[in-house]
């Protein structure tokens, strides 16, 4: 048996070596790191308007650079929970995560205004609870304030095969596209019905076997868009005075 | 006395019958996952897509070659009452270090792997290994052990992805430069069902998405390693 004075010594020597060596690794990698952890966030936000970027391309065919150029030409207000822009920060630096944890009233919202065309869509940022874990989205809408032009959904760990289609199927999200969030002026969100859409403006067709993570991403576009209503109503009188 | 000298530095890294047995036993005879039924965890959970299954097998092999070459280096000087501890810090460390570069290459994969590379740690192969081979024997033949006992886990962790990618997605290695679709409903998939009459019927098996599917599969991998390999049947 070794004296306790060897073990110390020898576990202390150990534990620096790896400390050490291991914060280096991580310092150099550090800033590649971060760039690619920002190009995977700004692709999964590109993804609510995948119908419309530059030169018809998907977003797995945008080079890194081409991600970042167009985040860059982005209008990137946040405002508050009354609508209000708030100074000094962009839509992209908001986690959204972080934001969740703070009582509603203090909550900041990005917005990501792309254009395209000439034409603008406002991409919005929601998040709420799944089955198992959190699942967020971000969903696009066309410059009436009314129409989505497109949604993409993730999650953190719905079940494979179930729940996590809303991000694995495509076709999931893409039923979003040309729904609309106003009956007659009146703000009614996009339900996400199971057995089947009733409705071709307002409903959409749940997963079989993913009830709850379905109505958890009702749930969560209701509320989430709920929260942009004050920005929206704003937005829509100014463009009423340009006219 | 010169000529021993050089006798012995040749043999540090010699390549013979047993070394070759260390890298291509834990393959079939000894296999962590079919044989002693290892890091099974993992081996469910990261299955669904060949190209993360890829990763994850170079990941662990990475990580079980330099853990054993690694502790069998400092064998003599590890106190044994701590040597857990000690082969626990050796491991975490190299799983921190794939984790960073991970991070640094390629990110979406990062992100899909998520946990399972942090429980690389866990993966009872690894320690296993190190506790019963790296602690008593020479670096060399440890890496060898290491890295035979990583292939071993990773051939099967692929083998299961190819089939549970096919028959749950109808493509091969998706997310990965070299994405191939096999059979699917719209144009861009090699066999079209849509159109196609012989494969019209055709319909992707969700079962293949769940974790349990992987069950299955290492569950008949075993029969049929089993059916020919008579050695097995009767060990335990």
């Amino acid at each position: 048996m070794e004296s306790t004075k060897y073990v110390i010594i020898f576990i202390l020597i150990l534990t620096g070596a790896v400390a050490i060596s291991l914060t280096g690794l991580r310092e150099a990698t550090k800033s590649q790191a971060a760039t690619n952890e920002d190009i995977f966030n700004k692709r999964a936000i590109l993804t609510a308007v995948e119908n419309y970027l530059p030169g018809g391309k998907k977003v797995s065919e945008l080079s890194d650079q081409e991600v970042l150029a167009l985040f860059d030409e982005m209008k990137q207000p946040v405002v508050n929970m009354e609508g209000e822009p708030i100074e000094g920060v962009k839509a992209e630096d908001i986690n959204m995560a972080k934001e969740r944890k703070k009582p509603e009233p203090e909550r900041r919202l990005p917005v990501y205004i792309y254009e395209h065309d000439g034409e603008k869509f406002y991409i919005l940022s929601v998040r709420g609870n799944g089955l198992w874990d959190e699942i967020w989205g971000n969903i696009a809408l066309k410059s009436d304030l009314n129409t989505v032009a497109g949604a993409a959904f993730d999650h953190k760990g719905e079940t494979p095969g179930l729940g996590a289609e809303i991000k694995d199927n495509p076709a999931f999200a893409k039923q979003f596209q040309g729904k609309k969030i106003y009956d007659d002026g009146e703000y009614v969100s996009i339900k996400v019905r199971k057995g089947g859409a009733k409705d071709d403006t307002y409903e959409v067709d749940g997963i079989s076997g993913a009830t709850v993570t379905a109505d958890g991403v009702e749930e969560m576009l209701y509320r989430g868009i709920k929260y942009y209503q004050p920005y929206l109503k704003d937005l829509k009188q100014q463009s009423l005075l340009v006219q | 006395m010169a000529e021993t000298a050089v006798k012995e530095k040749e043999s540090v890294f010699q390549f013979g019958k047993k070394e070759r047995k260390l890298l291509t036993d834990p393959l079939n005879d000894n296999n962590p996952i079919t044989v002693q039924v290892l890091g099974i965890c993992s081996a469910l959970a990261v299955t669904s897509l060949v190209y993360p299954s890829l990763v994850m097998a170079i990941a662990v092999v990475f990580v079980c070659a330099f853990s054993s070459l690694f502790t069998s280096l400092l064998r003599n000087y590890i106190p044994k009452s701590v040597r857990m501890i000690v082969q626990l810090v050796i491991i975490a460390s190299l799983v921190t270090v794939v984790e960073l570069t991970l991070k640094y290459l390629n990110y979406p994969v990062y992100k899909q792997l998520s946990v399972y590379i942090g429980l690389i740690i866990t993966n009872c192969i690894v320690m296993g290994r190190l506790e019963a081979f790296s602690m008593a024997n020479k670096p060399w033949r440890s890496f060898l052990d290491g890295v035979g006992n990583g292939l071993g886990y990773g051939v099967i962790l692929v083998a299961v992805g190819v089939v549970r990618e096919i028959f749950g997605k109808g493509s091969l290695f998706a997310g990965s430069p070299i994405e191939l679709k096999i059979i699917g409903p719209t144009a861009n998939y090699l066999i079209n069902t849509t159109d196609s009459v012989m494969f019209g019927w055709y319909a992707n098996n969700n079962l293949m998405v769940l974790p349990a599917s992987a069950m299955f599969i290492i569950g008949i991998m075993i029969w049929i390693q089993r059916s020919y390999n008579t050695k097995l049947v009767d060990v335990s």
